[in-house]
């Protein structure tokens, strides 16, 4: 299987198709809904980012609380599609990738194949084994909202399939 | 009448927390085994090898199954002849609330639905229902919210035909596509008002998965299976394990039908006092 790694630049982000599956190792970093409203908010205002957008890779998941002796707890994917309505202004701002679960809407799909961006999907209702590829946390903004705060991860060889590539093409249709 | 103190149901319920979080449904494992056996598209059988491999590193590891700990629902049947010496539901509460700290599962509740503020554990859902004998019996279902999100009640006319209804129960499920982490259990309640039509659903859920009620689930279980969603919405055959289906009496004047769609992370765990 193909193993990739960030920072992604845009020759191997082109070179990925759609349906492709592969494995990940490098930085991500964790945001979900509540994390998304206040990047779009802060941008926005013109404010500054706790995070550097540009060349991110954004995965959709919020952990359980860590185990004693564990880097992390169960971690999957959650739906991504609630975090649609955010991505065509994160895109804009210099995101690169985001992994999750599930389809996405029309707009999410241009913005992707129009930044030349990429969307992935992981093992759905895999948290526990997923949790094993993750081999560093810390939190790096909002801390005050717990699970949905954004955390930096150091993964290795983290499962994904393409799901929609840089083209535009879709798994989902 | 037969005492039951308080801080055993702390206790038991604390436990079914650990049970149905690190470990997955006896009923739903042999229904995914097989639908691995029986796939036949190779990027499904991946799945399915995933989704089973998981199962068995939450129990080995002492891993919640999913990152999403859920929205702890409990089930209460309490016996006519039990007296509880204490507070019965703030016992719940405490023993869901131990459960999820001790067994480091996710804060997801937050206490105000429109403010929204940190997340922690507050109230569980609880379902009260009171039968004849003395001994009371607990059911905890903690349900993630990717698939809670993809309920559907639709009130029908009570002239609606059959094949109406089932266009509807699988247009839920088609609705639900890829997101809410197929292969599904589909809860349908037919019948009595729009909230105890969602209160079966719900129930259907608890069912044993190769229990039948009515004959519609087979087909409906048929259908549903033919629309290639497939596991993790990826393509293939198996997109629900089990279709269940409890109905009631109703008015003459409706028939509601609601479906409570669960991801193949179906838990559940019981224990009788």
């Amino acid at each position: 299987m193909k193993k990739i790694s960030t920072p992604l630049d845009l020759n191997t982000i082109k070179s990925l198709k759609a349906g492709q599956e592969l494995l990940l190792s490098g930085t991500i970093y964790t945001a979900r809904d509540q994390a998304h409203k206040r990047l779009t908010e802060a941008i926005k205002i013109g404010k500054a980012l706790p995070v550097e957008l540009k060349g991110s890779v954004i995965y959709y998941c919020g952990p359980t609380q860590t185990p004693k002796g564990k880097v992390i707890g169960s971690c999957g994917p959650t739906t991504s599609s609630r975090m649609d309505a955010f991505v065509p202004l994160l895109l804009a701002k210099g995101l690169k990738a985001m992994i999750g679960k599930g389809a996405r809407s029309k707009e999410v799909k241009e913005a992707v194949k129009k930044h030349r961006g990429i969307y992935f999907v992981t093992y759905a209702g895999c948290g526990a084994l997923l949790s094993d590829c993750v081999k560093k946390t810390k939190v790096v903004a909002y801390g005050d909202l717990g699970p949905e705060a954004i955390l930096r991860l150091e993964v290795k060889d983290f499962p994904l399939i393409v799901a929609i590539d840089a083209n535009g093409r879709s798994i989902y249709g | 009448m037969r005492k039951i103190e308080a801080r055993k149901i702390t206790q038991a319920v604390t436990e079914l927390v650990r049970q149905a979080s690190f470990f997955l449904r006896s009923d739903v494992l042999s229904a995914l085994r097989k639908s691995y056996a029986a796939e036949k598209n190779r990027r499904a059988k991946t799945m399915l090898k995933a989704i089973l491999d998981n199962a068995a590193y939450a129990r080995k590891q002492k891993l919640a199954i999913c990152q999403d700990t859920g929205l702890p629902v409990v089930f209460i049947q309490l016996g006519q002849d039990v007296a509880v010496s204490g507070d019965l539901k703030a016992a719940i509460n405490k023993g869901i609330e131990q459960g999820y700290k001790k067994y480091y599962l996710r804060d997801s509740i937050v206490r105000d639905p429109l403010n929204r503020e940190r997340p922690g554990f507050s109230s569980c859902v609880m379902h009260t229902d009171i039968v004849k004998g003395n001994k009371i019996k607990l059911t905890l279902l903690p349900k993630g919210f990717g698939c809670e999100n993809k309920s559907q009640l639709k009130m029908f006319k009570p002239t609606a035909g059959i094949e109406e209804i089932k266009d509807f129960i699988i247009k839920v499920v088609k609705d639900a596509g890829p997101d809410a982490c197929p292969p599904y259990v589909i809860g349908v309640g037919i019948g009595g008002t729009a909230d105890y039509a969602g209160f079966m659903a719900k129930k259907a859920l608890l069912r044993k998965i190769s229990s039948r009620n009515l004959k519609l689930e087979d087909d409906l279980l048929r259908q549903i299976n033919k629309t290639g969603i497939g596991p993790m919405g990826l393509g293939g055959r198996n997109t629900a394990l089990a279709v269940h289906v409890q109905s009631y009496p109703t008015h003459i004047a409706g028939l509601p039908v609601s479906v409570n769609i669960s991801c193949h992370a179906l838990r559940s765990a019981s224990v009788t006092l």
